[in-house]
């Protein structure tokens, strides 16, 4: 075990207490509780688990070049949106872009979604005998979780992987138990590929799975696919990247099948942001995007802001730190596994943090 | 620590069915004010915790009202758990959490209660007190532990050895409770862990039990010429079957509300399957896997209705414990004192 994934694995079991005691405190009251505000935190920040090794990363590097102090509390992206509605935190976090009748509801007025980096799933498996990646396309990934391809052997997975032997066992469909955003973006994905899927059981982080095994974390399903012959699953790429498992290339919009990694993801974006209109608010799925080479199941992660802030010394701390992520911070990006903005991405973005309004006196 | 209280509130019946004690208020007369404070101060405290109680099952059932509303009578039958569709049946999670719990103690009673006889009347001094606490060791374990050990040890052990011994070696799969395919994380697993879970929870108590039942009554037994496991069986356990029952009891509250360890193990599938190859799902792990991410507020107060679906079956199953313990007592004589 190399000294980096220790780490990384410190920082997960950190986020994973922060997310329990984190759940435990919006239970009464929908998010009133958060942590004291001591004097010494400059902005405090609560959201998404999945951008926490990455947001503590930056947090902690902006601190020590800026001595400005970020308090960020990985309680998972519902409850950062509920505690951004509530006004209890400077700025939210999700992996999932909030929905209309969630942006009405915030408190504070309207809220801005800026992309911070990108986050892709990745399918994981368990068959005896491949020397490649396993070659899988959107619509047969869908009927394998719809429980309409049951056997390895499938004509349509031999298809994509001539030449291949491929054995007859059967196919053990595993999927995450506990609500997530990587469900939710392989989900939106299985959706935008199959109408039967969009139909039901549709996009969400927590769905009716008409087949398979519910495991907890990337951890258990990782463990149950390693565990299980003929298993399938589906890991964030970081996880499955930092546990060397073997993952499948899935064929993109392009029909070419791509290999997931730091690269492809960001190209994903690329093409993605290539057709958004100038007036985006970036409440965007980029999942089955255009170009070459993108890996078709990626996502960005957001952080959320009101585009009026009640004060405006803390607003021009968030829009310097918020600047300072998009030119500094993505370069650290990609050490940790995760894809960095495009950079015309990331200046576009940076341009946008202008029109945060900074309170009374702006 | 678990056994004494576990003693105090089980005994607590069988000393009541007596009732020959002083009331309360007798006992207070003409004592000074220190006394009074001090009364009061108790009394206060004891009151609350059945207020604490009492504002735990109202918050619970107001959070799920609107959800029970919704789906009515419904929400315990029906089986769909559709969090987009926003359908919610927790037919399956109740079923699990029942069988689940109902195997783990088939499982673990007579093997604690084997302990337990083995250490109050066979075992040599020297042995007793190690071993008692080697036992009482297994209920300091963190859940999360059991978990992380089912999923690497028992589960594969399962799967790859278990289940395609009880299928198929021994024929069992005639039977629905031992059919269908093998892969690990099923209702069989979670039983399993929960029967280790709950283990020495009945074990301590029924030990401590038996312990406390008088020499005289072994005596008296021997000198009628019982052999010792005569007096074990007609002499000793009876004497002591209401503080047995009463630690399984314990042990069944422990495995209905467990949820990380039945969690990883499970395999949290909305299904009803007589098979414990099957995987299934608890009220518990529902809960845990899907609060902090729900989905809108049906979703959250249907997590809150399973909440006090959860708390009612408990609170049913406790009062029909105290009820078998309190009939047991009335109907052994010996038991009653």
């Amino acid at each position: 075990m190399s000294v980096t994934t220790r780490v990384v694995l410190g920082v997960g079991v950190i986020a994973a207490i922060a997310a329990c005691t984190g759940s435990d405190q919006k239970g009464a009251a929908g998010g009133t509780a958060v942590a004291q505000t001591s004097s010494s935190v400059d902005l405090n920040g609560a959201g998404a688990t999945f951008p926490y090794p990455i947001y503590s990363k930056w947090f902690s590097d902006y601190a020590t070049s800026t001595g400005v102090k970020i308090n960020y509390q990985s309680i998972g992206s519902g409850g950062g949106i509920r505690q951004l509605s509530e006004q209890t935190v400077d700025f939210g976090a999700s992996d999932s872009p909030m929905k209309d009748d969630e942006m009405t509801n915030a408190k504070g007025g309207a809220v801005m979604h800026f992309p911070t980096v990108l986050g892709a799933v990745v399918l994981t498996y368990n068959v005896a005998g491949l020397t490649a990646p396993l070659k899988l396309s959107g619509p047969v990934i869908a009927d394998i979780y719809l429980g309409r391809i049951t056997k390895w052997n499938d004509t349509r997975i031999a298809t994509l992987n001539s030449g291949v032997k491929l054995p007859a066992t059967d196919i053990l469909v595993v999927h995450r138990s506990e609500g997530s955003g990587t469900t939710f973006i392989f989900s939106d994905y299985l959706a935008t590929v199959s109408p039967t899927w969009a139909k039901a059981p549709g996009r969400g982080k927590e769905l009716q799975w008409p087949v398979g095994i519910g495991a907890k974390g990337n951890e258990a399903v990782s463990g149950q696919v390693k565990q299980t012959p003929g298993a399938i699953g589906y890991v964030e790429l970081a996880y499955a990247k930092q546990n060397k498992m073997a993952y499948a290339s899935v064929q993109n919009a392009a029909g070419k099948f791509v290999e997931p990694t730091v690269e492809s993801v960001t190209a994903a974006a690329d093409g993605a942001i290539a057709k958004l209109p100038a007036n985006t608010d970036y409440r965007v799925s980029i999942v089955n995007a255009g170009g070459a080479n993108s890996y078709p199941i990626s996502s960005f992660t957001w952080l959320l802001v009101y585009r009026n802030q009640g004060d405006a010394a803390k607003a021009k701390k968030l829009k310097d730190f918020m600047k300072w992520a998009f030119s500094t911070g993505e370069q650290s990006a990609a050490s940790l596994d995760y894809a960095p903005l495009p950079a015309t991405l990331a200046q576009r973005l940076t341009a946008r943090i202008d029109s945060i309004g900074g309170g009374a006196t702006p | 620590m678990i056994e004494r209280t576990a003693v105090a509130t089980t005994a607590a019946p069988v000393e009541d069915a007596g009732g020959a004690s002083p009331s309360l208020g007798e006992r207070i007369v003409g004592t000074s004010v220190g006394d009074r404070v001090y009364v009061a101060a108790i009394t206060a405290f004891a009151l609350a915790v059945p207020a604490l109680l009492g504002l735990v099952f109202l918050e619970v059932a107001r959070a799920g009202w609107p959800a029970l509303r919704t789906f009515g009578f419904g929400f315990l039958t029906t089986s769909a758990w559709d969090p987009v569709q926003g359908h919610f049946g927790a037919a399956p999670a109740i079923f699990g959490t029942l069988v689940t719990s109902i195997v783990a103690l088939v499982l673990a009673t007579p093997l604690a209660v084997g302990v337990a006889i083995f250490l109050s009347e066979y075992s040599p001094r020297w042995l007793r007190q190690p071993v008692g606490f080697l036992v009482d060791l297994l209920a300091a374990i963190p859940s999360v532990v059991y978990g992380l050990w089912g999923i690497f040890v028992l589960v594969p052990l399962l799967r790859v050895h278990v289940m395609p011994f009880l299928r198929d070696t021994l024929h069992l799969g005639v039977l629905p409770l031992f059919q269908g395919p093998a892969y690990g994380p099923s209702m069989l697993a979670a039983s399993l862990i929960l029967a280790i879970m709950v283990l020495p929870y009945i074990s301590s108590v029924s030990r401590e039990v038996l312990l406390a039942v008088p020499r005289s009554q072994r005596e008296a037994a021997l000198a009628l010429g019982a052999t010792r496991w005569e007096t074990i069986q007609k002499a000793v356990v009876p004497y002591a079957r209401s503080g047995i029952i009463g630690g399984i009891i314990l042990g069944l509250g422990r495995a209905l509300g467990e949820t990380m360890a039945v969690t990883m193990l499970i395999g949290n599938t909305h299904t009803i399957s007589a098979s414990l190859f099957a995987p299934g799902y608890t009220m518990a792990s529902l809960i845990a896997n899907e609060f902090s991410e729900a989905s809108g507020d049906l979703h959250l107060s249907a997590l809150m209705a399973v909440g006090l679906v959860l708390l009612v079956i408990t609170l049913i199953v406790n009062g029909v414990a105290r009820w078998l313990v309190w009939r047991v007592g009335q109907r052994a004589g010996v038991g009653a004192r």
